[in-house]
């Protein structure tokens, strides 16, 4: 075959690879790029208006009013918040459960299926029960607080009382509902180790906590690596977890998230602000980008390392 | 240090109550001699890799004890016995460099044992340079060759400089050229360290051609073990004689009469001192004489010529196998006809064995 031959052949081939892409490729474009570079755009438009497609002027005038907007900043605080609590915990308790079920033998299956329920269970039912046992009424104190008076401590207003007891009760929310996800990956990524290594550790003496750290963690952590990063992206995007707890009216609550707040400058107060919500999303989109590829730049590190 | 077993037997439970429960060991009793490499050799699931799991401690005995020298170690845990283990597949940690995956047990050490960094460094060193592999350290297990990872596992097993060195089938994951260099290989650093050492093989080749002694067990039960060529030479059973020698050892349906051997209606062999009645005749591939006037008649189904030696294949009604295959030493190799072929067999080279029992049964 001539060079020219081969070059045509490449071409042929690679066409034939993006008709195979295009249909994927056109609905990604439709509905992901185009509405993105949309939103880029309308965040620096003042005052668009949906109704009637018009706008003042351009500039940067919508992310001043963001980030100077006091309930945006009580949102990325929230948000943060969450973040920083909820990625960690859930994951290291995942994996405590995910090692507990991984060595028992009898009644595996049954515990599997019951810490996998809350992932099968409606958030709004899930955030129902929350209300249940968290909320405090002029009838009844609610469960939780029944037990922490039963510690001799007064009870506590968790769904309409301090901000540190709202924002407790909605980090236990978010942990015990990507908990189900993450021990199903860990128990999966636990069970796909070789027993062999366990053997060979055990003939080489190594102690219980070596072999974790020395061998298992090694082992499962590009499984973790992964429910970090898409931890922390869910996270960042949590807002029908505030809204199951705490209610639509998420601002006077004190218990907006960055989502939430997009969506309420979307919608609140009949038409919106499609710019201000623009601008908060491309924020929330820049502050997400980063720290995804901070987590992969650390996951690359560490595992070069180890 | 001799590894003694007493009455070993391990029972694996059924998986369900209509199950019934698999003995995979049956009541060894053997005696490995000190400083020996010792073969243990039987087919697939006959439990040899179970024997070599309780010799290590990963599996318990059912009942029966294990002593190393004059110490009881039933019950002593496998990181206190003093033992190295190679895995089949090696079972190197992929995370880890060679120089890690070495010094691994070492840093497992405590109390007065506990060795310094360089210490354990200097250890894997030497026993990396034991075999071969001392410019490989800081590769990874992936990176490297089948033969080449298990050198790493052979080095790691060695580092603690255990009493005793089990393989478990160290040679079946090499291709054939590797595998005549690593058993090689695997003689000389059991040589070179001095330490007993058992591996386990389905493969009798291996075993034969680099073992002090072979164990050959079949279905949990004891055989027989002697030297590699006592064994094939002086079978007990005739499970022995057929699972040792490439080609397999001819078995026909004979009978004894008068002091007299018969296969079919041919007289292979006389002065024969068994009482009459059917027995099963076993002819080694080397055991047969092409003689024109041979007694025994078969027919001719081809000709292998192998370069030095010719194998000749050929039918006989009482040959329990499909063909019966005898290496014949090519000058020797004169035809006379198309197709049938007469042999006389070398008397050494046969040997009955009991119709029921299939014991071994001595005729001079």
């Amino acid at each position: 075959m001539t060079k020219s031959g081969v070059r045509k052949e490449g071409i042929k081939g690679t066409l034939t690879g993006w008709l195979y892409l295009a249909p994927a490729l056109a609905f990604l474009i439709f509905f992901m790029v185009y509405p993105l570079i949309d939103v880029f755009i309308y965040s620096f438009e003042e005052g668009y208006n949906s109704a009637s497609q018009t706008y003042f002027g351009i500039g940067g005038y919508n992310y001043s009013y963001v980030l100077r907007d006091p309930y945006f900043l009580q949102a990325v605080k929230n948000t943060f918040i969450l973040v920083i609590f909820t990625v960690p915990i859930s994951t290291i308790l995942a994996l405590l459960i995910s090692l507990a079920l991984n060595s028992i033998d009898k009644l595996k299956k049954l515990f599997q299926t019951i810490y996998f329920l809350p992932y099968v269970t409606n958030t709004l039912a899930v955030g129902l029960v929350f209300m249940i046992l968290f909320r405090k009424t002029p009838y009844t104190d609610g469960l939780i607080n029944l037990l922490i008076k039963a510690f001799g401590m007064s009870a506590v207003d968790f769904i309409e009382g301090p901000y540190w007891a709202k924002m407790l009760v909605l980090c236990i929310y978010v942990i015990w509902i990507v908990m189900p996800f993450k021990i199903l990956i860990l128990t999966s990524a636990l069970a796909s180790v070789n027993p062999v290594y366990y053997k060979a550790a055990r003939i080489d003496g190594a102690s219980k906590t070596r072999i974790f750290f020395k061998i298992t963690l090694p082992m499962i952590s590009p499984m973790i690596f992964y429910l970090v990063i898409t931890g922390f992206i869910g996270a960042f995007k949590a807002y029908s977890d505030a809204v199951a707890i705490f209610g639509v009216d998420l601002n006077a609550a004190g218990m907006n998230t960055m989502v939430g707040y997009v969506y309420d400058m979307l919608y609140g107060d009949g038409g919106g602000y499609p710019s201000y919500a623009s601008a908060a999303a491309i924020i929330l989109f820049a502050i997400v980008l980063t720290i995804t590829v901070i987590n992969l730049i650390v996951s690359k590190k560490t595992s070069q390392k180890g | 240090m001799d590894v003694r077993l007493e009455h070993l037997t391990k029972v694996f439970p059924s998986r369900d109550k209509k199950g019934s429960e698999v003995v995979a060991v049956n009541d060894f009793n053997f005696t490995i001699p000190e400083g020996k490499l010792i073969g243990l050799l039987g087919p697939s699931g006959c439990g040899k890799s179970t024997m070599l799991y309780m010799i290590c401690g990963l599996e318990n005995p059912t009942s029966g004890k294990i002593y190393f020298g004059d110490e009881d170690v039933t019950d002593i845990p496998s990181e206190k016995r003093g033992v190295g283990l190679v895995f089949q597949n090696y079972a190197l940690y992929p995370h880890l460099t060679v120089r890690q995956n070495i010094t691994f047990p070492l840093e497992n050490l405590k109390g007065e044992e506990k060795l310094t960094k360089e210490q354990r460094n200097q250890k894997a060193l030497e026993a990396a340079k034991l075999v071969q592999i001392d410019g490989l350290m800081d590769r990874k297990p992936g990176e490297m060759s089948g033969g080449q990872q298990q050198r790493v596992a052979i080095a790691r097993a060695l580092v603690k400089m255990p009493k005793v060195l089990l393989m478990d089938e160290p040679l079946s994951n090499l291709d054939a050229r590797l595998r005549l260099q690593t058993r090689e290989e695997i003689r000389r650093i059991q040589k070179a360290t001095g330490i007993t050492t058992i591996f386990v093989t389905h493969d009798q080749e291996e075993a034969m051609s680099i073992s002090d002694m072979i164990v050959v067990m079949k279905d949990g039960i004891f055989q027989q073990m002697d030297q590699p060529q006592k064994v094939y030479d002086d079978p007990v059973n005739l499970f022995v004689a057929k699972f040792l020698g490439t080609p397999a050892i001819n078995v026909f349906e004979a009978d004894v009469k008068d002091k007299k051997l018969y296969i079919g209606e041919d007289m292979v062999m006389d002065k024969v001192n068994v009482k009459d009645g059917p027995v099963w005749c076993g002819i080694r591939p080397e055991g047969f004489i092409l003689d024109g006037n041979g007694a025994l008649k078969c027919s001719l189904t081809g000709v292998d010529v192998m370069g030095r030696d010719t194998s000749i294949v050929s039918t006989n009604p009482k040959m329990t196998g499909l063909s019966v295959r005898s290496i014949i030493s090519a000058e020797d190799l004169k035809l006379t006809s198309k197709d049938s072929v007469r042999f006389n067999i070398k008397r050494s080279k046969t040997l009955l064995f009991d119709k029921e029992s299939e014991g071994r049964i001595y005729y001079d």
